[in-house]
């Protein structure tokens, strides 16, 4: 095995991997603020891409402000979600709340295949696409995209949750939703707060992995899937223990498929995932919770 | 007891002389997948709704039933009815012993758990080519047969797997109103509860997912014996979501309302037919709009809607 | 009284006659099933536009003899069990005489136990080699078999002297069948796969797997999928330095392949039907006529490029048209019609059927084509 094999696994996993931990702070915001796993965040992947792709080929925009107004499209598609599907719901037992993101899921999906149609379709990258050498491996400019817009979102998000009312509004809730509303936090509108950032940040994600992926109706699945998983192994955590999650996640397959063998990548991931849980129930980076009856 | 028992044989009854309604035709076809499909939705309710124990990989273990039933009756020549237990007993042991670790996760962890379980056991089917074919599929798997008759149309299929079904959903209702049933209901509400008072939850927890897995591969196996021909895909993901749907949607808890899960869910796409592509938008809306104004699921959004109907009918002079 | 006789007469008549002729003017029903959502929707979409568009034309210039036919589609998901509940439906209760599809290997060979054992003529869309080798008695394809494609491809290496091959095939029904030709028919060739790796078709990054390809020095990289995944694979072959040739398969030969990977594509090869070169066969070519006319009329309908996918529905229709014209009506008429078929200048090739072979199809039916400034080139 040479070493720069090994790297450029590693240097692919690393990439993979940051997207799905930017899926995974996605998933444990929203879980965060309100209980729901919500199986929908992987179409605000898709949306991301597509509606990028619609900005620069029907609005002729450039990218530079296709990127914001598809984001900013998006997030309006999660506020009418959490409107529309979460907040009329008589009953949010955690199993209904399961179920009506699926049915979201399905919906969103079902209307991007009648608008986008079922092709896939490609996004130039942001800047040009020649090769870097890195060691003996190689990386495109859009890897260093990826981690850059990553690294800021991380660090916006911990500047957002540790120094602003809001943030800190929204880990009270995340604490004790109860207590929270005692204290005159105002949970439903952090609900949708959540709501808002977690679609924000699904969009950013599917943009900027596009130009690698590229970018179809139904990319939103598998995404969000390894997003999900992501999120567990950080224990459910909005900052950098998913950020882990994902990369460990990213990289595991990437080596997995590398050393072992490409067929069963998604089976080592997940039997690691599997043995991470038996050993750790709470998570790699969850503290173990003593159970309040 | 005894309304439960009219209500069964209604049932039954109902059961055995709809294929004089529906005589021939396409619609026995996709009866025998209600079928199957309400014997699934019954086994993941008696974790789900019961024990109250989540699984997103039941997919998983309807296909091991299918493969292993596949794989013995054409490579290794082995009877379906032979075959159909062994492959039970082998799924149900493993779910058993897969079981005490994975039943001790909770919440999203245990959902995670159980997909992670599922998707692998779906990757297994996909890679080992030699043994199950791949993802080409495995074909020429023999009908059932008994007493010189084979079970290789429609009608005769419909009969078989409505009598399994029939046995399935008996024994989960007396189950659910035995001793055991009323330990996972008190599992259900309370973990920590019930062990207080003496049930031993973690061997319960770990029998019904066994129990569970047992039913889903019989279904699997017979799914298997009626097709004549499994893929991986028919096993994946999306099958374990499609299940989950079918209980929370028919109502958790209640054997009855996971055969009008299965019966909506399996009928629904044939009326959708017609549709399109709009189909997939009208599927996923009407999932939301379910779960909004039917929290209960039909099994309890019939009665009430049809008690709303009945009062604003019979309500309306009164007011006047 | 006996005027009375004449007229009941006469009434019975006429409405004898009525009836007869309603028969001949009733709508010939044909089923198809083709995966027009899910992931083979690439497949079945143009299937389905193609056999629509075939069974519109015909209908508007009249019919076959008096009949008119009527298309009963539907859509399989992609899904096997869908696909044989579908099968049960167009057979009992839409009562067709023959079946166009499914789209997929896998489904077709879900399906093939229905059709036989109801006698209706099916002519699968998918390329699967075990559709029609054992042969059976109402399954008929039109698309290439994947060994021919193999072959093409191997062909071309044996001439170029280059024996190592790294093979790269996707996970599911259709790079399955080609991994399994690709291995079949090495050694017929001289060839050894040094590596044998596969990629997940929703999988969005494979230098991992080409990496590995890298370190092992083979002379050509053979990759068996659809899009996008081997569009994928085009941009990171490209990311990692990659010089060894690539080859691909027939499941991309479409203009989105090369929309797709953009500048990646240049230079990769892949067997090919002849509807993506039309336009540059010589004129002695058979099926030049048959390619551009179906070129021209799916750009008229759809304002978009026909592709070879589309090809196996307008191939399948039009044999079942002409076993028609020949006077065949019922399932088992159509069945032998179908049989006699000799030298039908199709899309996909120059089909001639015969007791012995239902995929109808010699070497011809592929030609070797490598993208060269976006556009397809035949490799002499």
């Amino acid at each position: 095995m040479q070493f720069d094999q090994l790297l450029q696994y590693t240097l692919s996993g690393l990439s993979t991997g940051a997207i799905y931990a930017l899926i995974g702070i996605g998933f444990s915001i929203i879980y965060n603020a309100t209980g729901i796993i919500n199986f929908a965040q992987g179409e605000f992947v898709m949306l991301g891409g597509l509606l990028t792709l619609s900005s620069l080929e029907l609005l002729k925009l450039p990218l530079w402000a296709a990127i914001p107004c598809s984001v900013a499209f998006s997030t309006v598609i999660g506020i009418l979600f959490e409107r529309l599907a979460i907040r009329p719901l008589k009953q949010p037992t955690p199993i209904n709340l399961v179920i009506i993101t699926i049915g979201g899921s399905i919906l969103i999906r079902g209307l991007a295949m009648l608008v986008w149609g079922k092709d896939t379709h490609a996004i130039p990258p942001f800047s040009g696409d020649t090769p870097i050498p890195v060691g003996g491996a190689t990386i495109l400019p859009q890897h260093l995209w990826i981690l850059a817009i990553t690294l800021i979102i991380i660090i916006i998000n911990k500047i957002y949750f540790y120094h602003t009312i809001s943030g800190k509004a929204m880990r009270a809730c995340a604490y004790n939703r109860r207590a929270a509303g005692l204290v005159g936090i105002d949970v439903r509108r952090m609900v949708l707060f959540s709501f808002i950032i977690s679609s924000a940040m699904g969009a950013v994600a599917g943009i900027i992995v596009a130009p690698l992926t590229m970018t179809a109706y139904d990319v939103g699945v598998m995404l969000g899937l390894k997003g999900f998983c992501a999120a567990i192994i950080g224990g459910m955590s909005s900052g950098i223990s998913t950020v882990i999650g994902g990369l460990i996640l990213g990289v595991l397959e990437s080596l997995g498929a590398g050393l072992i063998s490409s067929g069963y990548k998604d089976a080592i991931a997940f039997i690691i995932l599997l043995l991470i849980l038996f050993i750790r129930p709470q998570g790699l980076f969850g503290k173990a919770d003593s159970e309040r009856v | 007891m005894k309304r439960d028992l009219l209500l069964f044989i209604g049932f039954s009854l109902l059961v055995l002389l709809a294929p004089q309604l529906f005589s021939g035709g396409y619609l026995m076809n996709v009866l025998v997948f209600v079928g199957i499909n309400t014997m699934l939705s019954i086994a993941l309710n008696l974790l789900l709704g019961y024990a109250g124990q989540i699984s997103l990989g039941h997919a998983g273990f309807f296909g091991l039933g299918a493969y292993l039933s596949g794989i013995l009756t054409t490579t290794y020549a082995l009877d379906p009815w032979f075959a159909m237990p062994l492959a039970a007993a082998v799924v149900g042991g493993m779910a058993f012993l897969i079981g005490f670790p994975i039943l001790k996760l909770k919440g999203h962890y245990l959902a995670m758990a159980t997909l992670g379980l599922g998707i692998i056991i779906y990757i297994v089917f996909n890679e080992t080519v030699e043994l199950t074919g791949g993802p080409s599929g495995l074909s020429g798997i023999p009908n059932l047969k008994i007493a010189g008759i084979t079970f290789d149309s429609d009608v005769k299929n419909y009969y078989l797997i409505w009598t399994a079904t029939l046995l399935v959903m008996i024994f989960s209702l007396n189950l659910a109103g035995s001793r055991v049933g009323r330990a996972l209901r008190a599992v259900h509400d309370s973990e920590v509860a019930a062990r207080v008072l003496g049930v031993n939850s973690r061997i319960l927890k770990v029998q019904i997912f066994a129990l569970s897995a047992v039913i889903s591969s019989l279904a699997g196996s017979l799914y298997a014996h009626t097709m004549t021909f499994i893929s991986p895909a028919s096993f994946g993901f999306n099958f374990s979501i499609e299940l989950l749907t079918m209980v929370v949607i028919g109502g958790l808890g209640s054997i009855y309302g996971s055969f009008l899960g299965a019966a909506l869910l399996t009928l629904l796409p044939e009326f959708l037919r017609g549709a399109n592509d709009y189909d997939i938008i009208i599927y996923g809306g009407l999932l939301m709009v379910m779960v909004m104004y039917m929290p209960g699921g039909l099994v309890r959004g019939i009665p009430s809607l049809y008690r709303y109907l009945v009062k604003s009918k019979k309500g309306e002079p009164g007011h006047a | 009284m006996k005027m009375k006789c004449l007229g009941l007469l006469c009434a019975f008549t006429t409405l004898f006659f009525s009836t007869t002729l309603f028969a001949a003017s009733a709508p010939i029903k044909i089923g198809a099933l083709f995966a027009v959502t899910g992931p083979a929707a690439f497949l079945g979409e143009p299937e389905r536009n193609s056999a629509k568009m075939v069974i519109d034309e015909i209908n508007k210039a009249g019919g076959v003899k008096g009949h008119k036919l009527e298309l009963v589609a539907y859509d399989t998901s992609g899904d096997a069990t869908k696909a044989v509940q579908l099968a049960t439906k167009l057979i009992k209760d839409d009562k067709v005489v023959a079946i166009i599809g499914p789209s997929t290997t896998g489904e077709t060979m879900a399906v093939i136990p229905v059709a036989e054992k109801e006698q209706i003529p099916l002519i699968s869309c998918s390329a699967g080699s075990k559709i029609t080798d054992p042969l059976k008695k109402w399954i008929f394809k039109t698309a290439q078999n994947d060994a021919l494609a193999v072959g093409k491809i191997y062909e071309y290496l044996q001439k170029n002297k280059q024996t190592t091959v790294s093979i790269l095939t996707v996970s599911d029904g259709f790079g399955a069948s080609g991994r399994e030709q690709l291995k079949n028919q090495a050694a017929k060739h001289g060839i050894t796969i040094v590596s044998d790796d596969t990629y997940g078709p929703k999988d969005t990054d494979m230098t991992a797997q080409l990496t590995k390809i890298r370190g092992s020095h083979a002379q050509a990289i053979i990759c068996w999928g659809t899009n996008p995944g081997p569009a994928v694979i085009a941009k990171n072959a490209r990311q990692l330095g990659i010089k060894t040739p690539l080859f691909m398969s027939h499941g991309v030969s479409s203009k989105k392949f090369i929309e797709l990977a953009g500048e990646a594509a240049e230079g990769i090869k892949l067997p090919s039907g002849k509807v993506v070169v039309a336009d540059t066969l010589s004129g002695s070519d058979k099926q030049k006529k048959s390619l551009l006319a179906f070129v021209k009329d799916y750009q008229k309908h759809y304002k978009a490029e026909g592709d070879h996918f589309g090809g196996h529905a307008w191939d399948a229709v039009n044999l079942i048209k002409t076993a028609i014209e020949s006077g065949a009506v019922t399932p088992a008429a159509i069945r032998d019609q179908l049989e006699k078929t000799r030298a039908f200048a199709g899309i996909g090739g120059s089909f001639t059927y015969s007791p012995q072979d239902h995929a109808g199809l010699g070497k011809d039916a592929f030609v070797l084509v490598e993208i060269k400034n976006k556009d397809w080139m035949i490799v002499k």
